[in-house]
């Protein structure tokens, strides 16, 4: 386990195994996206109350699942940084920022396009939709503060404990449907429950959850080797892997 | 399939301008997303490889500097 711990934390590791895994990322990712996208556009059945529009489903809770999800991975590594000064969990939260913000704007922007049918508005101030705006600023002002700080070091430890700060937000997005009264609907997936919807709604869903998932890790993956070369290219081994091409 | 055809997946009864707004932001976002971080991978070792070869150009004049240097002996008078 400690083993393990410490070679994660070497850069050159971390770069030779994720070369080796991304393909099958990219692969797995955009075939299982692009079959729960079908599944759900043209063969799942129509919504008795929603109509048609309900298909936004089908990107919208991926985006906004994984938006979340991005930021508590984020908060993981932050505590790694603090605790452990570990390089490759600043690398981490560096690298994919910009794409929790990508997939927070879209979970706003397909959760807006389905309000305007479903409630007659593209947007209302209420506590799903504010605590998902404050997501988006947090992935900004990470982004922000890692820029305006030249220092590696005094740059990775703000952006950490900024990061950590906002984790608060997480368990407010989460319980907002059922602490305040929202127009949100409830959740669509619970661990511990069986899904509400039929089977032809939700595995579709499922489907497109788990290759955004894999996707995101290749954009990780992509995103966290252009850190570690920019920051490692002093080093024999970079060096070589640009010259020789191998690892 | 849900509908009867491509047209009425296409109309999705008055709901299709919002289905498929979202899917084409979605879709571009993430296809400019990927491809941006792919880009900025390469331009990233392709900035490397230059600085190597500068590098390299660097160390080569210096050596060759280094060479020419010459340790010719210098008649000092002995007078």
């Amino acid at each position: 386990m400690w083993q393990f711990f410490h070679k994660l934390g070497s850069p050159k590791w971390f770069f030779g195994i994720s070369t080796r895994f991304m393909p099958w990322l990219l692969a797995g990712g955009l075939l299982l996206l692009m079959s729960g996208v079908i599944w759900g556009l043209a063969f799942a059945p129509k919504d008795y109350l929603q109509g048609n529009s309900y298909r936004i489903i089908f990107i919208h809770v991926p985006t906004a699942f994984m938006a979340q999800s991005v930021y508590i991975m984020m908060a993981s590594a932050a505590l790694v940084t603090l605790v452990w000064r570990m390089k490759l969990a600043d690398v981490f939260v560096k690298a994919v920022a910009p794409v929790g913000l990508i997939l927070t704007f879209l979970a706003l922007f397909t959760g807006a396009v389905w309000g305007k049918p479903t409630w007659g508005t593209w947007w209302i101030w209420d506590a799903r939709l504010t605590s998902m705006l404050i997501l988006l600023f947090l992935y900004g002002g990470v982004i922000a503060l890692d820029r305006a700080i030249n220092d590696e070091k005094s740059a990775a430890r703000a952006v950490a404990v900024l990061v950590l700060v906002g984790v608060v937000n997480i368990p407010i997005i989460k319980y907002s449907v059922e602490w305040w009264n929202t127009l949100h609907q409830p959740a669509t997936f619970k661990l511990t429950e069986k899904p509400s919807m039929p089977a032809e709604m939700w595995v579709p869903l499922l489907l497109s959850v788990l290759g955004l998932y894999l996707i995101f890790g290749w954009l990780a993956c992509v995103r966290m080797q252009t850190e570690i070369l920019s920051r490692e290219q002093r080093t024999r081994w970079v060096k070589e892997f640009v010259t020789k091409g191998r690892v | 399939m849900a509908f009867d055809s491509f047209s009425a997946l296409i109309v999705m009864e008055g709901h299709g301008p919002y289905v498929w707004a979202c899917y084409a932001v979605f879709f571009v976002l993430m296809a400019l997303m990927m491809i941006a971080s792919v880009r900025s991978r390469s331009a990233t070792i392709e900035s490397c490889r230059r600085g190597y070869e500068l590098q390299a150009e660097k160390s080569t004049v210096a050596a060759a500097s280094a060479t020419s240097a010459s340790f010719a002996r210098v008649n000092v008078s002995q007078d």
